[in-house]
This record gives C-alpha cells, sequence and structure tokens, in this order.
C-alpha cells in the first residue's frame, strides 16, 4: 500500500451529499478481474453524457461540461471535498481503486460510510472528516478560488484550507499507523499466526459444529 | 454491571487477539464468495505465495453477472463470463466448496448461505459484498467487506476491526394487514436516514420482529447497510433454530441439540444497555413506496411525493430536489399516480419462498397491465424456484403475463443483461434505489414483493387490498 504522510493539492468540491459507490464507479465495470484502470470511469455517470461500456476508448466520449472533474483546473485534482456520508452503499473496493486511479489522494467530507471508509485505509486513499462548518467553509474557500490548494498532514492530523486556517481531524491511531508506513496488513497479521491455532483449538473444544 | 447484548456475546466469542488500542483481530467463521469482489483477493493471495487459511470455510458462488434466461447458452457477454471463468479457476486452484451455475444450489451468496446451513446462529459471517447483514437474521454477526478484507480472511482467517456502537430498533405492536417486512425496514431507514446507523450494530428486537418469519427478518437486516450499520441482527428464538434445523451443513443429531442449546443463549440479556434506543410503533407502518434516489426518500403508499421547498435544512433540500429531476416526479403527486414501465421481484432482499408467494397471492387469476413492459420474477436460488415450482407459483406469474427467470442478483444492480432503459420506471423490490443502480438513467421505486406485484397487475402502486376484479 502506498503510505500516506503529508499531501498537498488541488481540492475539486463535489457538492452532493450521500454520494454512493454506484456513482463512484457504475455496476459495468466491475466486471473487471484487475484492481487498476478504473480512472477514466470514476463518476462516469456523472462525467460523460453518452452511456458508458468496458473497453471503450474514453478520448471518443463526450464529457459533461458541468460535471466538476471535467473543469480544469479540477481536473488536475488530488483531493476530493464532498458532503456527508460519502462512499454510502455497496462495498465494492473498485469505488477506491476508481478513485485513487483518477488521482486522488485524500476525500474530505462530514461522514463517511464505514465499508467505504475501512476500504479507503487499505489503499492509502485518506479519508479526513472534518465538521459541517468546516467542511462548508472549505466549499467557500475552494468555490471563491478555483485551484486552491490544501495541505492534508496525516502526522500532524491536521487540514490547511486555502486561507492558512488549520484544522484539525483524528484517525484511529492503529489505521494511522499503517497508513504512514504503508503496512501490509496480511504480513502483520501472520505474526499472530499462533494466537488464531490457538482460538481454533478453543472453538474445537467449545463450538465443534462451527469447525467442519 | 449491565448484561451483554447480542452483539457484545457474538463479538466476545470471535476475539482472537486484542490491542491496547481496541483493535481487534475478530476471527471469521463463514466466507461467502462471489465473482465480482473477490477476482483481486485471489490474485493477491497467489501473488504473495499465500494458501487460504481454512478453505472449508469458503462458500463460493457466481451470482451477479449469472443470466436469468437460457442457461444452456453460457454468458454471452464476455467480460462477464470472463469473471465468472475466473472465480471457477479460483476455486478449483484452491479447492473450495463451489456452487456452479448449472448446480441447482446456485442463487444469491445470501440466499444459499442460510438455505445451506452454511450460515448459523452463533457465526461471524463476511462477504465482499454489503448485504451480508443479511445472515444476522440467524443470531449471527454478519457484514460485508472490501476485497483487501476478502483476501486478508483468506490468507489469515481473521479481520482487524474495532467494536463498534450498539442500537437497538424496536419495532413493537401488531403490523396492519398487507404490512410486510421490508415495509418495516423502509420505514426505519425512513426515520433514522441512510446514515443513521453508522457506527453502529443494529438489532432488531420486539414483537413485530419476533412475529416476522426468518425470511423476513432476512429482508430486514439486508437493508441494515441502507441505515449505514454494517451489520444487523436479530436474536435466536424457536424459530431460528427451526430454521436451521436439516439444513444441509448444520449440524446433525446429538450435535444439534449441543448446538442449539448454545444458540439458546445468542439474545440480548434483559438489563443490556444501548447507545441508542429506536422504537417504531409497528400498527402506524404503512406499505411503503421509494420517491427518489436515496433509500431514506420513502413514502407510504397512500402518501404523496414531498415538496423539497417545505425542507428547512439546505443541502438535503437540494438533494431532494435533484432526486425529483432524476425520477421525473412533481412534488405533491400521489403515489398511487406513479406508472412503472418494468416490475422486478428478485433480489437478496425479496427472493425467497416466501415473498415469491406474497407476489404470487397477489396476482392469482389477475393480468399484468398494458402499460407494464416487462414484469419478472428472479428466484432467489435454484432451490427457491424448484419449490416455488412445485407449488404452482411459476404458472401463476406465467398466466398473468410476467417472465419467470433463473436465479441470481438480475436487475438489482444490472450487470447482467437484465437492465432499465434510459428514463424506465421500475416497481422493484430490490435494495437500493441510487442513480443508474438498475440501469443508466432508470428509475427505481423500492417496494415489497406484494406491492410490486399490485403495481404490476394495475400499472400504478397501489395497496393489494385495494386492487379491483
Amino acid at each position: 500500500m502506498q503510505a500516506f504522510t503529508v499531501h498537498k493539492g488541488i481540492v475539486a468540491p463535489l457538492d452532493r451529499s450521500n454520494v454512493d459507490t454506484d456513482a463512484i464507479i457504475p455496476k459495468q465495470y466491475l466486471k473487471s478481474v484487475k484492481r487498476t484502470g478504473f480512472g477514466p470511469n470514476a463518476f462516469d455517470d456523472w462525467r460523460y453524457l453518452d452511456p458508458g461500456e468496458p473497453g471503450m476508448d474514453h478520448s471518443q466520449r463526450r464529457p459533461n461540461p458541468d460535471f466538476v472533474l471535467n473543469r480544469p483546473p479540477y481536473d488536475q485534482a488530488t483531493i476530493l471535498l464532498a458532503r456527508k456520508n460519502f462512499g454510502c452503499g455497496s462495498s465494492r473496493e473498485h469505488a477506491v481503486w476508481a478513485l485513487t486511479d483518477f488521482g486522488f489522494r485524500a476525500v474530505i467530507a462530514p461522514s463517511f460510510a464505514d465499508i467505504f471508509f475501512s476500504n479507503s485505509c487499505k489503499n492509502g486513499l485518506l479519508p479526513v472528516v472534518l465538521a459541517e462548518d468546516e467542511v462548508q467553509n472549505l466549499f467557500e474557500q475552494v468555490e471563491a478560488n478555483p485551484g486552491a490548494q490544501v495541505e492534508v498532514n496525516l502526522e500532524e492530523m491536521t487540514v490547511t484550507a486555502p486561507d492558512a486556517t488549520v484544522f484539525r481531524f483524528t484517525l484511529d491511531e492503529d489505521r494511522r499507523h499503517r497508513l504512514l508506513h504503508g503496512l501490509d496488513d496480511i504480513a502483520l497479521t501472520l505474526q499472530h499466526a499462533d494466537d488464531i491455532r490457538a482460538y481454533e483449538e478453543r472453538l474445537r473444544q467449545d463450538r465443534p459444529w462451527m469447525v467442519e | 454491571m449491565a448484561g451483554k447484548t447480542l452483539y457484545d456475546k457474538l463479538w466476545e466469542t470471535h476475539v482472537v487477539r486484542e490491542e491496547p488500542d481496541g483493535s481487534t483481530l475478530l476471527y471469521i467463521d463463514r466466507h461467502l464468495v462471489h465473482e465480482v469482489t473477490s477476482p483481486q483477493a485471489f490474485e493477491g493471495l497467489r501473488l504473495a505465495g499465500r494458501e487460504p487459511w481454512r478453505g472449508d470455510s469458503v462458500l463460493a458462488v457466481p451470482d451477479h453477472n449469472v443470466p436469468t434466461t437460457n442457461r444452456d447458452a453460457g454468458i454471452e457477454d464476455p467480460v462477464s463470463r470472463t469473471q465468472v471463468e475466473t472465480l471457477e479457476s479460483n476455486v478449483s486452484g484452491f479447492g473450495l466448496k463451489f456452487f456452479p451455475m448449472a448446480d441447482v444450489r446456485q442463487g444469491i451468496v445470501h440466499v444459499i448461505g442460510p438455505e445451506q446451513g452454511a450460515t448459523l446462529p452463533g457465526m461471524t459471517v463476511v462477504c465482499g459484498d454489503s448485504h451480508t447483514s443479511t445472515h444476522g437474521a440467524l443470531g449471527a454477526l454478519a457484514f460485508g467487506i472490501g476485497t483487501s478484507e476478502v483476501e486478508h480472511v483468506l490468507a489469515t482467517q481473521c479481520l482487524w476491526q474495532k467494536k463498534t456502537k450498539a442500537m437497538q430498533i424496536r419495532v413493537e405492536g401488531e403490523l396492519r394487514p398487507g404490512v410486510t417486512a421490508k415495509d418495516i425496514v423502509l420505514a426505519i431507514i425512513g426515520r433514522i436516514g441512510t446514515a443513521g446507523g453508522t457506527g453502529y450494530a443494529i438489532e432488531f428486537a420486539g414483537s413485530a420482529i419476533r412475529s416476522l418469519s426468518i425470511e423476513g427478518r432476512m429482508s430486514i437486516c439486508n437493508m441494515s447497510i441502507e441505515a449505514g450499520a454494517r451489520a444487523g441482527m436479530v436474536a435466536v428464538d424457536e424459530k431460528t433454530i427451526e430454521y436451521v434445523r436439516n439444513k444441509p451443513q448444520a449440524p446433525t443429531g446429538e450435535m444439534f441439540e449441543r448446538a442449539a442449546e448454545y444458540w439458546r443463549t445468542l439474545v440480548s440479556d434483559p438489563d443490556a444497555e444501548f447507545d441508542a434506543v429506536v422504537e417504531l410503533d409497528a400498527a402506524e407502518i404503512a406499505p411503503q413506496v421509494s420517491w427518489g434516489t436515496s433509500p431514506e426518500m420513502v413514502a407510504p403508499v397512500d402518501g404523496r411525493v414531498p415538496d423539497p421547498a417545505a425542507e428547512s435544512d439546505a443541502v438535503r433540500a437540494e438533494g431532494m430536489q435533484r432526486a425529483l429531476e432524476y425520477m421525473d416526479l412533481q412534488p405533491g403527486t400521489p403515489i398511487t399516480e406513479i406508472r412503472p414501465d418494468k416490475v422486478f421481484i428478485g433480489s437478496c432482499t425479496n427472493s425467497r419462498i416466501e415473498d415469491l408467494r406474497a407476489a404470487a397471492e397477489v396476482v392469482k387469476g389477475r393480468r399484468k397491465a398494458d402499460n407494464i413492459k416487462l414484469a419478472m420474477v428472479v428466484p432467489g436460488s435454484g432451490l427457491v424456484k424448484q419449490q416455488a415450482e412445485q407449488e404452482g407459483l411459476d404458472r401463476i406469474f406465467l398466466d398473468a403475463g410476467f417472465e419467470w427467470r433463473e436465479p441470481g442478483c438480475s436487475m438489482c444492480l444490472a450487470m447482467n443483461a437484465d437492465r432499465l432503459e434510459p428514463g424506465e420506471r421500475c416497481a422493484s423490490t430490490s435494495n437500493r434505489n441510487f442513480e443508474g443502480r438498475q440501469g443508466q438513467g432508470g428509475r427505481t421505486h423500492l417496494v415489497s414483493p406484494a406491492l410490486a406485484a399490485a403495481a404490476a397487475v394495475a400499472g400504478h402502486f397501489i395497496e393489494p387490498s385495494k386492487l379491483g376484479g
């Protein structure tokens, strides 16, 4: 996993609440058996005027000029700003892969859906929870100065707005540690293999019907 | 000291290791796998040279991409076909239990888990699918995970989790005739909102929940995620134990009785404390119809499409306005004047035998209305289909002009060939009404099987008891 320490970049304001993972990456693209290549189809239904199918040449499609990620400088954005309950719906990790493949490193919102939040942390995409009024403040600053940059610092757990205001956020220590160092979850867990085997031994004694 | 909630009990029996910050390595008993969210996990496993920790905990099935017609011809779409073939080669490579498309036991992963006894009370159940919460209806801790976590469970049989807060949603009293489990859960989501359960595990309780069959409880737990909660659950009672008895993978004989004795302890203690409690009066719940593009946007069938102008929260009002535009609806329109083009009865929410019976009862002796271009019934599994056919339900649907299909996820998310065309409106027993969910530009109204059937007959939404003839 790509580590996340400090990132400064352009913020794209996506002024919607309840942005669901079907919107982030529509179902037809979930047929891929790969982890990469989802970026051109991030927000496909909102981003293009013509219907999209896997394998299409995106340079031949009609972009929706009104959609924020099609408008410079937001097409170069690396931080996404949205309203509450971002990433609700399906568990598809493809939604996170689409955002990272597009180039996003962080998403800032007042709240996230649980599964999306977890998936993000496992892919080096930092979900940043700020208060609603702080998010509103960022929307106002970013919309007044398109292309304004924001710094997200995971070491300090701060967001520095274009006007230098500093907002604080929190992330549980375990997730923060893994993100800061880009750690491989499975290798870490397998260090506890003896604990897992001991648990299974107890399971066979206490609830043998659970183990075939 | 307060007693324990059901969630406490399920959690505590699965702790392998707990770190000082509360991060917990949680043991996973059952891992359900489908073709969409698993290929990258198997690939990761192979690239790292790892083997599944406990292959016998896995049950795999293709459901999202499978066609619901003409199965003998295979899967026409080459991209869908590749995904299903990838699952087949992964399960055979690692020697995992698998029901292929041609197997009568194939079906939607959340229908076949309980049906096979692969899901048992007291288990932790995961799947790379947000509707895994369904299995909580059996008194299990069941939740959806992403693909990285699928790989983690395959490799370690565990997941790192933090215990969430516990919410009890109590529905007390008697339901009005014609009001079903689906209406209860839609009403709950309408009340607490799509993020109301975020950060919680929900236990559904109260006399109205206890009165439901296990199938009904599954419909409710299924949509916990639409209320934001990763897990939903119902305490074990004798209905749970009778449901599990004689299921193919359930224990038998003395072992069953020993297990049942344990399962009976899987209830919240009377003095257990919840972090939040929500109460609903069952008698006040009407049949529900969603009018917008989020499952919280619901109205009673005898109600009207709401007016964003009456909403005081500006962000919320804008969301409503956007939803009405997408749905092509005017504020104040009676729900009964909304006319669907298609009707879909199926999905992991509502494709079990009880759902098909409820729909058939409405349809029996009637005909699909002329404005309904397509009314399709997609059973949740091959075994549900077989059971329905033994009961003659297929004839009732076919005689009424409905289509009777093969099992799978189908038009709930339209990954196979079943989908809405742009602008089409659907009465659907599925779980999500997001923009484009059932096909780009498609418009979804979430309803119960009985209401979907009534809409197919009348050509507009209507309470089944008000149907003529």
